[in-house]
């Protein structure tokens, strides 16, 4: 079968791509455009790993076709960063260990960001409910609920 | 040995040295890695749970465009069984080398029967759909009643029990004093019979390896595991490249929980790529990795404790059945040598019955066997308290276990920290506190400890001066909590220079001396041990070149805060020289430093936790809700505190996991009926409430650093401490894992007999 042209914008960039019809997003980030801070856990849109935004909405990215984002806005965990600024939930989640093996992170901060930029004072209870759709089997989630009430603290002081 | 008085950065909660890559995306793990020309392998797997393979053909997939190899068990190296066991570590290749790919018989559903290679995915997964498999489907049993039934259909006609063939695989005891005689003794007698479910590690990131074989069979893996040295072996032995030519680089790990301390794919893919000429990638899909890899045994346990009207345990008898799954290997070890460990008891008889069934063969799964064990023990001494009218925690006061208690295992224990982990539960803020209204649920708290053996063991380090005066120190086991944190920590604090200024890289199996697995809680017990060995060696280098540069004695020279000091008789003679400076005069005055050590590393120890749980039961929708949750465990020392504490956390978690709701479901046909993150259900962070840890720091004396395992101990007690708060809440006891929401209905709505049994 013939593969698809996409054109779309990935974390800002104009980028352009060939995929099969039946490839998921997730396929298009770890294959084509060699975006792998993605990672597939499920398949199923169970796990949350692989999470990304599509026009600022968080989509997992294993449940998306990729001629989908054709002419839409798409960031990842590549994205996240300014530079060699780290966002600040990504210097949070480094300060207070909320991380153990890393493969559920890119899409924990994934998620978490798209959280608070839609509510920046979130209670525990919202944080919890709003991040579970991403599994994490390390770390008990407590110190990733507690980084992100840390950081939506933090920005909301700035 | 160098004793760190100023202790800058053991015990700090620094950031760890792969933490940038991690949370910006740029850390390789194994499904990360392509390779020019690369080709994809997948894996055709049995459908049924029982059948023997009469045929294979695999000429119609060969033929597929795209197709660049096929394997069956034919390229795979046979242990024959009649020549006996063929042990690498706790494995025997004889059971790896049929799990790995079926042999004459299919064992259980997702039982590999062939392997292809082609140029996509796609192909490959059509490619598998051509290979026709000639099966004589065979009657089956998955669990452990149907397994021990004597007309049960037997797995394995060799193993033989008691003289006839059987699906026990294996029997082990511990034994001290005489149960007999010590029942007598009793005025309480509480036996019991418990069962538990099998639950899968659930390590989010899914097997992946790439292989790549060179004609002359060098062989480059990338690959996923808790351990690079099992990885080089395993592959070695099952394809019969020997280890000299094969590299394995251990790829960043997204969990493993002992999951990941066998081979499953890779050589197969060996195979593939030896015989296509070309770099070959496998990545597992969840449901095979559901259907074919871990998880731990379920189980059958009976267990009956006698005590005194003073409280004084004096005879306990526990029977551990534990499914091992395809191939002997269950963790009855586990189950029967930790499960009692956290009492003295004087009579005791602690027995293990590893059975096989149809279903994949179990792998380790954090303190393998212990929380199976530790599950039936402590919810028996909470029925033995009760009776008592003793608080639960006061009650194992009067038994711990202390230095000089014999443990029915073997070891008398040194200086253990078991009682100071029960008096913290004590006086903790959670177990002084009210439970509090529930607003029509009901609320109830329950207690229970857990032991587990830790584990010491190979490993390697080496750790090399860079010429800016910096630090790189290399060791041999993957980090998957934040070990290399931990171990940076202890470099910086010995060479009391900058923790930036240590980098720390897990070496592959041909750049860094043998290391053993990542598993056992040994990992940083083990490693620390070897990095301050090197470090050592490294201030002794320093000493001796400041010395030669001042033309004095070494012994006048001292090492302090990352420079060389002149010491008495020549002390304010010299400026100091500071490390930088040293590795910058190293070319003229003695070449490279750098100092490697090996050890097989002993004095770990055992790890014993004691944890509080309040539950919330909804008795209209029998969901239970942990409501809180405190972990007192004796870490030893915590060298990175947010890294231990993220393991009681982590822990805990999967406790609260398997107690509640993860269990296998099975079909009628045999094979796993959830085999997704949807149906088999592991805690979402909205299950879970914060999880409180108190380290209790008990130095361990064998340590340098004080240093004990903590990775394990963590998850023993926790299903125990759930259903002891079940039990507080509701005045029911659950006997079966998990108590998920029909089960605990099932209880709610049943007569009252258990309870008067």
């Amino acid at each position: 079968m013939a593969k698809v042209h996409v054109t779309t914008t990935i974390n800002g960039e104009p980028m352009e791509f060939l995929c099969e019809p039946s490839d998921t997003m997730l396929d298009a980030l770890r294959g084509s455009l060699n975006l792998t801070g993605s990672k597939e856990g499920c398949a199923s849109g169970d796990c949350g790993a692989c999470s990304i935004t599509l026009d600022d909405q968080l989509v997992c990215s294993c449940l998306m076709l990729a001629v989908e984002s054709e002419g839409h806005e798409i960031r990842t965990i590549e994205g996240m960063a300014n530079g060699d600024k780290l966002h600040p939930l990504q210097q949070k989640f480094l300060e207070m260990a909320a991380l153990q093996c890393g493969i559920c992170t890119s899409g924990m901060l994934v998620a978490s960001d798209a959280l608070l930029k839609r509510n920046p004072n979130p209670s525990e209870e919202e944080v919890r409910f709003w991040l579970a759709g991403n599994l994490c089997r390390c770390t008990g989630y407590d110190k990733i609920v507690r980084a992100v009430m840390d950081t939506a603290a933090e920005m909301r002081a700035q | 040995m160098n004793v760190v008085t100023n202790n800058k950065w053991i015990g700090q909660r620094t950031i760890r040295p792969d933490g940038m890559d991690k949370v910006t995306g740029r850390a390789q793990f194994a499904a990360d890695t392509t390779m020019p020309g690369m080709i994809w392998g997948k894996v055709l797997r049995s459908p049924h749970p029982h059948a023997r393979i009469k045929s294979i053909d695999t000429s119609k997939a060969e033929k597929l465009p795209g197709v660049k190899a096929v394997v069956t068990s034919k390229d795979i190296f046979d242990f024959t069984i009649e020549k006996g066991a063929v042990m690498l570590g706790i494995q025997d290749m004889r059971w790896m080398c049929r799990n790995v790919m079926a042999r004459d018989k299919a064992l259980f559903p997702g039982h590999p029967i062939a392997a292809v290679a082609a140029t996509t995915e796609a192909i490959a997964e059509e490619a598998c759909k051509l290979i026709e498999v000639d099966y004589e489907v065979l009657p089956w049993s998955i669990e452990i009643e149907d397994a021990i039934k004597p007309d049960a259909p037997i797995l394995h006609e060799f193993n033989k029990f008691e003289g006839k063939p059987s699906n026990i695989a294996g029997r082990l005891e511990h034994k001290k004093g005489d149960i007999e005689e010590g029942f007598k003794k009793a005025d309480v007698v509480i036996e019991r019979t418990f069962t538990t479910r099998p639950v899968h590690q659930g390590y989010i990131e899914p097997h992946a390896c790439l292989i790549s074989v060179a004609p002359d069979n060098k062989t480059t893996i990338w690959s996923s595991s808790q351990g690079q040295f099992m990885v080089r072996a395993m592959t070695s032995m099952l394809t019969g490249i020997p280890q000299s030519d094969i590299r394995a680089i251990p790829a960043e790990i997204g969990g493993g929980f002992g999951g990941k301390t066998i081979v499953y794919l890779e050589p197969l893919a060996t195979m593939l790529a030896k015989k296509s000429g070309r770099p070959v990638k496998m990545v597992m899909t969840r449901e095979e990795v559901m259907r074919a890899t871990g998880p731990t045994s379920g189980s059958k346990s009976t267990v009956k404790i006698g005590a005194t009207k003073d409280g004084k345990i004096v005879a306990a008898h526990g029977t551990f059945y534990l499914q091992a799954g395809a191939f002997p290997g269950s963790p009855i070890r586990g189950a029967a040598g930790c499960s009692f460990t956290p009492y003295d008891i004087p009579n005791l008889l602690s027995e293990g019955y590893d059975v096989v069934s149809n279903r994949s063969k179990v792998a380790a799964y954090r303190a393998p066997g212990a929380p199976i064990g530790a599950y039936a023990v402590e919810c028996v001494l909470d029925e033995v308290a009760e009776a008592l009218k003793m608080d639960p925690l006061d009650f194992r006061l009067k038994n711990a276990a202390k230095e000089g208690t014999k443990a029915a295992h073997g070891p008398v224990f040194p200086r253990i920290g078991y009682i100071e982990t029960i008096e913290a539960a004590k006086n903790s803020d959670h177990y002084q506190a009210p439970l509090g209204d529930g607003h029509g649920k009901l609320r109830g708290r329950g207690v229970a400890s857990g032991f587990w053996f830790n584990a010491g063991g190979e490993s390697s380090a080496q750790v090399n001066i860079t010429e800016d005066g910096n630090v790189v120190v290399t060791t041999g086991h993957p980090d998957i909590g934040g070990s290399r944190a931990g171990i940076a920590n202890i470099c910086a604090e010995l060479l009391g220079i900058d923790y930036s200024r240590v980098s720390v890289i897990i070496g592959d199996t041909q750049t860094i001396g043998f290391s053993n697995l990542t598993g056992g809680s040994r990992v940083l017990f083990a490693s620390s041990m070897v990095v301050t060995q090197s470090t050592e060696k490294i201030i002794q280098t320093l000493r001796e070149r400041a010395a030669k540069i001042w033309e004095i004695d070494p012994e006048a020279v001292k090492w302090e805060q990352g420079a060389a000091h002149p010491v008495s008789p020549n002390a304010g003679q010299f400026e100091p020289l500071t490390l930088k400076e040293l590795a910058e005069k190293a070319p003229a005055m003695g070449g490279p430093i750098g100092a490697g050590v090996q050890l097989n590393t002993v004095g770990a120890d055992g790890g014993f936790g004691t944890h509080v749980c309040d539950v919330e039961i909804d008795v209209d929708l029998g969901i239970v809700r942990v409501t809180r949750y405190t972990a007192v465990q004796d870490v030893g020392r915590a060298i990175h505190p947010g890294y231990v504490e993220g393991q009681l956390q982590g822990g805990v978690a999967q406790g609260i996991g398997w107690a509640l709701n993860e269990e296998y479901i099975y079909t009628k046909e045999g094979k796993v009926d959830n085999p997704g993150f949807l149906d088999y259900r592991m805690p979402v962070c909205s299950d879970l409430p914060m999880l409180d840890c108190i380290m209790v720091e008990i130095p361990n004396p064998k340590h340098p650093q004080g240093v004990k395992g903590v990775g394990e101990v963590p998850l023993v007690p926790v299903m125990a401490a759930v259903a002891n708060a079940i039990y507080n809440a509701l005045g029911k006891r659950f006997y079966a894992l998990p108590m998920s929401p029909p089960k605990v209905l099932e209880v709610l709505d049943a007569p009252t007999q258990q309870a008067a049994e």
